[in-house]
């Protein structure tokens, strides 16, 4: 599944805020980590500074810091600041879509994206963090040289 | 309203025995909004007091009172899988909530389940129940390889 560039950018940065909640982070920081440009990013950042899940603060050693509630937010709640998965009213101006292939075709879209949204809906901050760290620890496990293994 | 929270450390997790039902009933209908008498007896003579290895009806207590319950079983080769455990219900009461005990009870069952010889567990969540959702997607549960199909047969 592809989600927008906003929408991906977003849910980096919160789960890069929410890992990390020590210091304020720069959006230079997370802009270099992840290779995009800050500009976009910041656009980004503001728009989840105006939903309460990140707060901004100024000044030298400034920057932002995860200000949500990372049990409560969950995956659906920041993507849905950026796009709008199940848009059917927009699927349905499309070419085709009033057709009878057109709307059996959408029957199928409509249960691809109840399908994503409930995926969505059901994972939590919290539970993304839990996910990062067992990624992690499964990358640490294999990068051991096979030498150490044996 | 919300109970205190309850002391975890008292909290025990056992299979269900027949005098358990009155509180498990009372559970489900306060959760359910239906009480489902013959449904609870039928379900303990079949999967209750610790009768087989491969069903499991356990509750979670703290002094006489039932404050959850889970039910799964080991099922070999439906739907073309390895043998696998399977939770078809969990439940903790309203009040007693967020104070760890659905996750004791996973975790009860699914040593059960590692027990009985099997290594994976899956269960099945109306798409719109997202609270027993998050619940199990918080317990590092993921997506199985399968997809639940209906259709009506009016």
């Amino acid at each position: 599944m592809k989600l927008q560039i906003s929408t991906s950018l977003a849910l980096y940065s919160v789960l890069e805020f929410a890992v990390n909640t020590h210091d304020p982070i720069s959006a230079a920081d997370i802009a270099s980590k992840y290779r995009v440009s800050t500009h976009h990013l910041a656009k980004v950042l503001r728009e989840l500074v105006r939903a309460g899940i990140l707060e901004s603060t100024r000044g030298v050693g400034g920057g932002y810091r995860f200000g949500g509630s990372a049990s409560r937010l969950t995956l659906l709640d920041i993507i849905e600041l950026f796009e709008d998965i199940g848009n059917h009213a927009g699927r349905n101006r499309q070419a085709g879509a009033s057709t009878d292939v057109g709307r059996a075709l959408g029957v199928v879209l409509a249960e691809i994206d109840e399908i994503a949204k409930a995926t969505f809906r059901s994972i939590t901050v919290d539970t993304m963090l839990k996910l990062i760290e067992r990624q992690r620890a499964k990358e640490k496990s294999q990068a051991v040289p096979k030498r150490a293994r044996s | 309203m919300k109970d205190a929270p309850l002391a975890l450390a008292g909290l025990r997790v056992r299979p269900a025995e027949a005098t358990d039902l009155d509180q498990v009933i009372a559970i489900d209908s306060e959760i359910t909004g239906k009480k489902k008498t013959d449904y609870w007896f039928e379900l303990f003579h079949r999967y209750g007091a610790g009768r087989s290895r491969q069903r499991l009806f356990l509750v979670a207590e703290s002094g006489d009172t039932i404050h959850g319950f889970i039910i799964g079983e080991v099922r070999d080769w439906e739907f073309g899988s390895p043998p696998c455990g399977w939770v078809f219900g969990i439940s903790v009461r309203p009040g007693a909530r967020l104070a760890g005990i659905a996750t004791r009870l996973l975790d009860s069952i699914c040593a059960g389940f590692r027990r009985a010889g099997v290594d994976k567990v899956r269960t099945l969540v109306a798409r719109d129940n997202s609270l027993v959702l998050s619940f199990f997607r918080s317990q590092a549960m993921m997506a199985a390889p399968v997809i639940p199909l209906e259709k009506d047969l009016k």
